[in-house]
């Protein structure tokens, strides 16, 4: 099993497990990562910046730091 | 008096929705126990006066941030008779946690989906009608920024607050808060009956323009190539209505003005003229480039593109501990440092916050510009003029990342970096005016105050004790550059200089208000008598302190204010007011040994 900062870009995959700890688990599931939901990686920013993801109709920009607490299955 | 509160996730057109209903009556209200300003307005609905609270923008009643604890205290402290919760009708799959949450605890809801064109056009369907039956409330779909949809909501809120007896315990609320959890398979029943979602979004526009404006190599160049232009527009424009403004000021005092106190005491006709008049038309000529400013910056932070920012920024950023939206922040800084600290907010770590905080007040704010463009036309030629103020700019940027590299480790960040980008929106001119008119009004009233009271507190320290020539050592002003003169002679600035400097302790805009009265004179005649007191390594000298040293007063305020400790606002005044002098002094001990 992969987490998220390790997905390709322009890869798709579905949300396996979240394994983040409480404030940043609600602030994920508010923004759309949710166990069972599927998502795809737009595009990274230079020198390891931010990943930018799509959830369904929400782009989200997140660091590779908080994408490895994002358990995902590739499609 | 009914009570309405405004509740709604970031980005969904809260704050757009509210000006719409409030007009331009918004005033800032005080709550017990809250710390942050909220906005409200007296709205008059089917006869009754309500009273409507636009609440912060939130994720989550359970979230950790400050906004979701100001949400949390205010529904447990205050009764309210009606929320209005608006939701972005594009991202009602998720968002439709939120209502939810505040339905399950009992209060009298309507359900605004706002953005229903752009939800429209991304070929989202939502029968408001079946949504409405299957949650018990009204369902209105609405355009916050086109007004469709309104009065219909306003209506069912006026339905509701007119039978409605009870209002919402806030006590009960309290506990009910603590259980909730089968929040999410509800909202996925009813999103799956009432919601048709594409499997994608047949909308590409914002997908084509991320495709140039967040390209892997271009999309750097060409956040910096906008922000310069932009702020080339500013000036370009800014530059003739300034002009202008100055020609009209002038007239009016030789015209009228002159006329009308050449009967008063001497003493009097100086003190109105020469200490309120000039004062106040130097600084005012300078409000049209304040405008632009904002107008400006209303359209780039509501289009969406300052979210894109952060991503484009948070590589470096993240190297200095701050994050994107920092960055983002201290852009903003380079408006108004209040509003900038203010927006600091949006950030959980504390640390973070303070570490920002830290950093916006270094920020080249458009005050300080006025001071910057006002003594470089006076000591520098047209064609020297942009490189100076250029490296102004540059040595802005670099004392923010020295501040921030040296304060890392203080302030070490543990708040994780998540945000959303918004679609870009291209905000109606209507949206642009009515931001840009608060804007200038915050900066007018704020401003004001400070100038009037600075420029005449100037104009009496030059011009008593009366039996001494005006501005000259003798005088109070003068005494106060002598007492300071060990400290500010090694960095060249001279005690006229020095006694401007005292006031933009004040407020930056005071600055050359001041300089106006301590050469008693103003505009051109002024900038050519400053030429001949002092060389451009002084006026360098002098614009690096102004640009480093403590900001104005405001600012000082919104740092207590926003951190809460007055050890930290003192920090913030000592480390900028040291670090100015150090910078000068290299500077002008540099320049010196170098022969200049």
């Amino acid at each position: 099993m992969q987490d998220l900062s390790q997905l390709g870009t322009g890869q798709q995959a579905i949300i396996s497990a979240i394994e983040a700890e409480e404030s940043l688990f609600h602030r994920l599931s508010a923004l759309g990562f949710r166990v069972g939901k599927p998502l795809s990686i737009m595009r990274r920013a230079n020198f390891n910046g931010p990943l930018h993801v799509r959830l369904g109709t929400t782009d989200v920009i997140l660091r590779a730091n908080e994408a490895s607490y994002i358990r995902i299955q590739p499609v | 008096m009914k009570r309405i509160a405004l509740l709604g996730m970031p980005n969904t057109g809260k704050s757009t929705l509210f000006n719409r209903i409030s007009g331009a009556s918004a005033r800032v209200g005080n709550w017990p126990g809250i710390t942050v300003d909220l906005m409200s307005a007296k709205i008059l609905l089917g006869g009754h006066i309500a009273e409507l609270i636009d609440l912060p923008g939130i994720y989550d009643l359970h979230g950790f941030s400050e906004d979701e604890q100001v949400v949390r205290h205010f529904l447990t402290h205050n009764a309210v008779d009606l929320l209005i919760v608006l939701l972005n009708s594009t991202q009602i799959e998720r968002q439709l946690s939120l209502l939810l949450q505040i339905k399950r605890l009992g209060f009298p809801v309507v359900l605004a989906l706002n953005m229903t064109d752009e939800a429209k056009r991304a070929g989202i369907t939502i029968d408001t009608a079946s949504l409405s039956e299957a949650l018990k409330l009204p369902v209105i779909a609405i355009s916050a920024k086109y007004g469709d949809g309104l009065p219909k909501a306003l209506e069912a809120a006026t339905e509701i607050i007119r039978e409605q007896k009870t209002t919402s315990k806030p006590e009960s609320i309290n506990q009910l808060l603590q259980e909730d959890n089968l929040i999410e398979r509800e909202m996925e029943d009813l999103i799956q009956k009432h919601v048709q979602i594409p499997a994608t979004l047949t909308d590409d526009t914002t997908d084509k323009i991320d495709k140039i404006l967040l390209h892997k190599w271009l999309g750097l160049p060409l956040f910096f190539a906008a922000m310069f232009l932009l702020f080339q527009f500013i000036f370009t424009v800014g530059a003739p209505l300034q002009d202008g403004l100055g020609w009209l000021l002038d007239t009016l005092r030789s015209s009228l003005l002159d006329a009308l106190f050449a009967n008063t005491p001497i003493w009097f006709q100086g003190l109105m003229l020469d200490g309120i008049y000039s004062g106040i038309a130097t600084v005012a000529a300078f409000v049209p480039i304040i405008i632009l400013f904002f107008l400006v910056m209303s359209v780039v932070e509501d289009s969406g593109y300052l979210s894109r920012a952060a991503f484009l920024m948070d590589a470096i950023m993240a190297k200095m501990g701050l994050d994107g939206r920092s960055f983002v922040m201290m852009l903003m800084g380079f408006g108004c440092n209040v509003p900038a600290i203010m927006g600091t907010r949006i950030m959980r770590s504390r640390a973070m916050r303070l570490l920002t905080m830290l950093v916006i007040p270094l920020s080249l704010c458009s005050a300080r510009l006025q001071v910057f463009i006002f003594i470089i036309a006076a000591l520098f030629s047209p064609k020297h003029a942009p490189l100076v103020l250029f490296a102004l700019y540059v040595m802005s940027f670099l004392v923010m990342f020295l501040t921030a590299v040296l304060f890392q480790n203080q302030y070490k960040n543990t708040e994780p970096f998540i945000l959303e980008l918004p679609p870009y929106r291209f905000p109606t001119p209507r949206q642009i005016i009515l931001r840009g008119w608060q804007e200038v009004k915050h900066f007018l009233n704020r401003a004001s105050k400070f100038i009037i009271l600075g420029v005449v507190m100037v104009w009496l320290l030059t011009h008593f004790p009366t039996n001494v020539a005006p501005a000259s050592i003798d005088t109070y002003a003068g005494q106060i550059g002598i007492l300071f003169s060990p400290l500010l002679d090694p960095i060249g600035i001279n005690h006229e200089l020095a006694i401007a400097l005292i006031f933009g302790f004040v407020a930056k805009e005071i600055v050359v208000g001041a300089l106006a009265v301590i050469y008693g004179m103003q505009g051109d005649a002024l900038m050519a008598q400053m030429a001949t007191q002092i060389d451009w390594v002084q006026a360098m000298s002098f614009m690096l302190f102004t640009l480093i040293y403590t900001p104005c007063l405001s600012t000082i305020a919104t740092i207590k204010n926003e951190s809460k400790s007055t050890g930290f606002m003192w920090l913030s005044i000592i480390w900028s007011l040291g670090l100015a002098w150090v910078v000068s002094f290299m500077f002008y001990q540099g320049a010196k040994a170098l022969g200049y």
